[in-house]
């Protein structure tokens, strides 16, 4: 069975920094996988390469088995690949309504529909009225996204992506900023996403990665430096060297 | 005024498409100008045909976020490719506009791909050359656009046949106010469709608006394309109305005038660019009459101060104000037609 | 307002080399066009500010030449230094009270308030001055041309490129050996990066932006013979100053120098030869380099 996601010795050079080196990775149908590494391992760059925000130097991505190495970010999305990002990118001038309401229309086909009113759509209204509910956003809908307090921005970042429908979904750092209370409710929300979904977690909160994910890879320097189950990357001394010191005093 | 979320989600998004008392308002004394003010048709004429090409760059710049140092190109284009239909094929002013808007609709779906390649400056600049280049050639195809004497000897028949251009610009002005009714009329609701409301997330953030699935430089390129293709409505009414044109419809000049309007009466509303058309002929007026050489001056002060200000608090300002004197408690800016 | 510049007004063929006479006046008009741009090109690499008011600097340095020489009888050379100092000051100024405030601004803001600038300039050098070119009388000694082995060289025009050479190797001269000139290229590179390493960012902004202004005074002085001087200075040549930015890039002063140095060879020669074909080929040439090569013609891609 073909992976969800897979790489091929993917790489991505800045100039004289490789920040991905050589990455040949696989995500399991239905996987809960987290990716940890220090800062600056080159963590959002792989997200960046895999969603197309960066052209790879070297290396072939395949979605379900599909080569998308070269296919423009968009269609990936079609085919659903969505991420989140670590620092909230959301539409300022816009409301959560509307923010949530295009990503919907968009998913649906309706994106060149320029006749009818946005919004005359129930089956739009409803799913958007949904996930606004679940992610604690059913009381901002009509305020202006700029204006919100950060914590419900962080929210519609998140679920932002899930108006899009993931088959697979990279979150980037999700509950970075997010209060220690609320970071738990909000892997929950993950966590209850239908199990053919496929979720990639990038986290430095180490509690939250053991209880989410089932696998672990670790990323030092832009390359893969092990992979394993919670608990062998848990009890890999290596590991804890390399990045659990580090994140110490990060 | 409480309801279930989906009542609330669905009265929202109705709201924003609804018409405000004062859009009837407006068009009603547009229309209302007809009777009105019968010795001012001239001029109320020329400020339609601006608000028109004004509410074209809003198009691309307030709902997409495209700015252009060159949209007179297309104005230019639309002007000069009607003047000359009306010389060379027939002299019908319908047919003439609707062939000049398509045409420069198609050469915005051309120059589109120039555009839209490069980012920032470069695009800024490329709008710019995309100008200078036609302007160029207006300029130097002598033979068929009179080169700098103008074009010469446009004669327009009668609208739909039955109303003659006249003297004092009355069927003048009620052609150009229908026509920008109607062409409002298809842009307002555009901007308040899907297809318009992923055009503000394109503008406001075009990463995240390729990671949810949107195409975003498709949109782009039908966007402008529509722009181009308003711009170059707007100038064929100015060649049509005036049966004249001169170089002087391409000219950087109007490229930057028209922007200063959509900026003075602000951007992603679509009335910015009748607010600026107004503005600007009444300070142009008013200025030229107190210091007619050095009018300029003035214009480039309230730039300066504009910017200087802000030109996002003053648009918020002015749009506070503007949900005030609906009576509406809780203002919220930036929304008038859906915009910001 | 968008008239041409009249780049080859003055251009005299007795026949013969002619081609070599292009050339030369080309060069003229391209190391003009230079010393007028480069001030720009800095501007707009070190602080991503596009300042389409460059122009008025480039007219204050002109009008300041032609005053002291008209009205106050200087001779030309010694109003060179002031046409340089002025505008200077001028943008020391400015660049302190307004620029720096929209250094943060997207680009859209900053040509709004610089095309603002040169709107009012215009106006206000027209309520002072007048709207009528300005003649700039030059010494006798600049005046005409030699034949040099066949090859009609005008004297000013000689004058020009020497004059503007120097200024060339002296501007390389500062940016490559000096203190300043590493400081300056650091933050080209890297602004935040520079500020980090202890570098002074916001006076380095202030004195670059005035040795720009100056130097673009220098060059409306010294071309105000070649290009004209009137109110609609700033404007008419605008796109010509843009041209060479966009097409020479902003990473260093080489792509700049090189874009101007064909910019000016072109124009001369495609007004002498097609002149049916106008500022076409020019324009066209900066599309298809904006379109393809958006960092600049001259510029190693990275
Ligand atoms: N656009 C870019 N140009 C040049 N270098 C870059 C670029 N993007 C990232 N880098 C470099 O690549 C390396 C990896 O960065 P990346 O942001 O992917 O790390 P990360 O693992 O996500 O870190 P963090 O945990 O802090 O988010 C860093 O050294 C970074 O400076
Ligand atoms: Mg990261």
């Amino acid at each position: 069975m073909s992976a969800a996601l897979e790489t091929v010795g993917l790489q991505k050079r800045f100039g004289g920094i490789v920040a991905t080196d050589d990455v040949s990775f696989r995500l399991e149908p239905g996987a809960r996988h987290a990716l940890i590494g220090p800062n600056g391992a080159g963590k959002t760059t792989f997200v960046n390469l895999l969603t197309g925000v960066l052209q790879p130097s070297a290396g072939t991505i395949r979605l379900h088995g599909e080569d998308i190495s070269a296919m423009a970010p968009e269609r990936r999305v079609k085919r659903g690949l969505v991420r989140t990002f670590q620092i909230n990118q959301l539409f300022a001038g816009m409301t959560p309504l509307e923010t949530l309401g295009v990503a919907v229309s968009e998913r649906m086909g309706h994106g060149y529909e320029f006749w009818r009113p946005a919004g005359s759509k129930s089956v739009v209204i409803d799913e958007i009225v949904e996930i606004a509910t679940r992610f604690k956003l059913a009381d901002v809908l009509e305020e202006r996204t700029a204006s919100l307090p950060y914590g419900k921005q962080r929210l519609l970042e998140i679920a932002l992506a899930f108006a899009c429908q993931p088959r697979v979904l990279l979150l980037d750092e999700p509950a970075a900023g997010v209060p220690e209370a609320e970071r738990h409710d909000l892997l929950a929300t993950v966590a209850a996403l239908p199990r053919d979904v496929s979720v990639l977690l990038i986290e430095h909160d180490m509690d939250l990665v053991f209880s989410f994910a089932e696998r672990i890879s670790v990323l030092v320097n832009g390359a893969l430096f092990t992979e394993g189950t919670v608990s062998e990357i848990a009890n890999d001394p290596r590991v804890r060297a390399v990045y659990l010191g580090e994140s110490l005093d990060g | 005024m409480q309801g279930t979320p989906t009542e609330t989600a669905t009265r929202h998004l109705a709201e924003t498409s609804r018409w405000k008392p004062l859009e009837f308002a407006f068009w009603l004394v547009a229309f209302g100008a007809i009777w009105l003010l019968p010795s001012h048709h001239l001029i109320l004429n020329e400020i339609i045909i601006t608000a028109l090409f004004a509410m074209s760059l809003d198009l691309i710049l307030g709902y997409a976020g495209i700015a252009s140092l060159g949209h007179a190109a297309f104005f230019g284009f639309g002007a000069y490719f009607a003047g000359i239909f009306a010389i060379r094929v027939i002299g019908d002013p319908l047919t003439g506009l609707v062939l000049a808007t398509l045409a420069s609709g198609a050469l915005g779906f051309i120059t589109s791909f120039l555009v839209l390649r490069g980012v920032d400056l470069a695009r800024l600049m490329v709008t710019l050359g995309v100008a200078l280049v036609l302007g160029e050639i207006a300029n130097k195809m002598t033979w068929l656009t009179g080169g700098a004497d103008g074009l010469q000897g446009v004669v327009m028949g009668p609208v739909l046949g039955l109303f003659e251009f006249d003297l004092y610009g009355r069927t003048a002005y009620v052609y150009s106010l229908v026509v920008t009714f109607l062409l409002f009329l298809i842009a307002r609701r555009i901007v308040v469709s899907p297809f318009g409301l992923s055009l503000r997330t394109i503008r406001d953030n075009p990463l995240r608006a390729r990671a949810i699935g949107i195409p975003v430089n498709r949109r782009l390129i039908a966007v402008y394309t529509l722009a181009a293709a308003y711009a170059g409505a707007a100038g064929a009414l100015l060649a049509q109305t005036t049966q004249f044109v001169s170089l002087d419809v391409i000219a950087l000049h109007r490229s930057a005038d028209v922007l200063l309007m959509l900026v003075i009466g602000g951007t992603g509303y679509l009335y910015g660019g009748f607010a600026g058309a107004i503005v600007f002929k009444v300070l142009q007026d008013v200025i030229s009459n107190w210091t007619p050489q050095y009018w300029t001056f003035w214009i480039g002060l309230i730039l300066v101060i504009l910017v200087l200000i802000g030109r996002e608090r003053m648009n918020h300002q002015v749009a506070v104000l503007w949900a005030r004197l609906r009576g509406k408690p809780e203002p919220r800016p930036r929304t008038i037609v859906g915009g910001h | 307002m968008a008239g041409r510049p009249h780049g080859a007004r003055s251009l005299y063929f007795p026949g013969g080399s002619r081609v070599l006479t292009i050339l030369f006046d080309g060069i003229a008009y391209g190391m003009v066009l230079f010393v007028l741009a480069c001030g720009l090109s800095i501007t707009l690499g070190l602080m991503n500010f596009v300042n389409l008011a460059h122009g008025v600097f480039a007219m204050v340095g002109g009008y300041v030449t032609a005053i002291l020489m008209n009205r106050l009888g200087v001779p030309f050379l010694a109003t060179l230094p002031f046409a340089f100092l002025v505008p200077a000051a001028l943008g020391l100024v400015m660049e302190r009270t307004l620029y720096q405030r929209l250094y943060n601004r997207n680009h859209l803001d900053q040509v709004l308030f610089t095309i603002g600038l040169v709107f009012m300039a215009i106006a206000a050098v027209d309520y002072v001055m007048g709207s009528q070119p300005q003649l700039i009388q030059l010494p006798s000694w600049l005046r005409g041309r030699v034949d040099v082995f066949g090859v009609q060289v005008g004297l000013y025009r000689s004058f020009i490129i020497v004059v503007c050479g120097f200024l060339v190797v002296g501007l390389q001269f500062v940016l490559a050996k000096t203190r300043f000139g590493a400081q300056l290229r650091a933050a080209v590179d890297d602004a935040r990066v520079a500020r980090g390493l202890g570098i002074n960012t916001s006076l380095v902004f202030a004195a670059t932006f005035a040795a720009g202004s100056g130097l673009a005074g220098l060059g409306g002085a010294l071309g105000a013979e070649i290009l004209g001087l009137d109110p609609t200075f700033p404007l008419k040549f605008l796109i010509y100053f843009m041209i060479v930015v966009t097409v020479g890039g902003t990473s260093s002063l080489t792509g700049p120098f090189y874009a101007s140095l064909l910019l000016g060879i072109a124009d001369v020669a495609g007004k002498y030869y097609v002149p049916s074909l106008g500022a076409f080929v020019i324009y066209t040439v900066m599309i298809v380099v904006l379109v393809f090569r958006p960092q600049g013609l001259f510029v190693k891609a990275r």
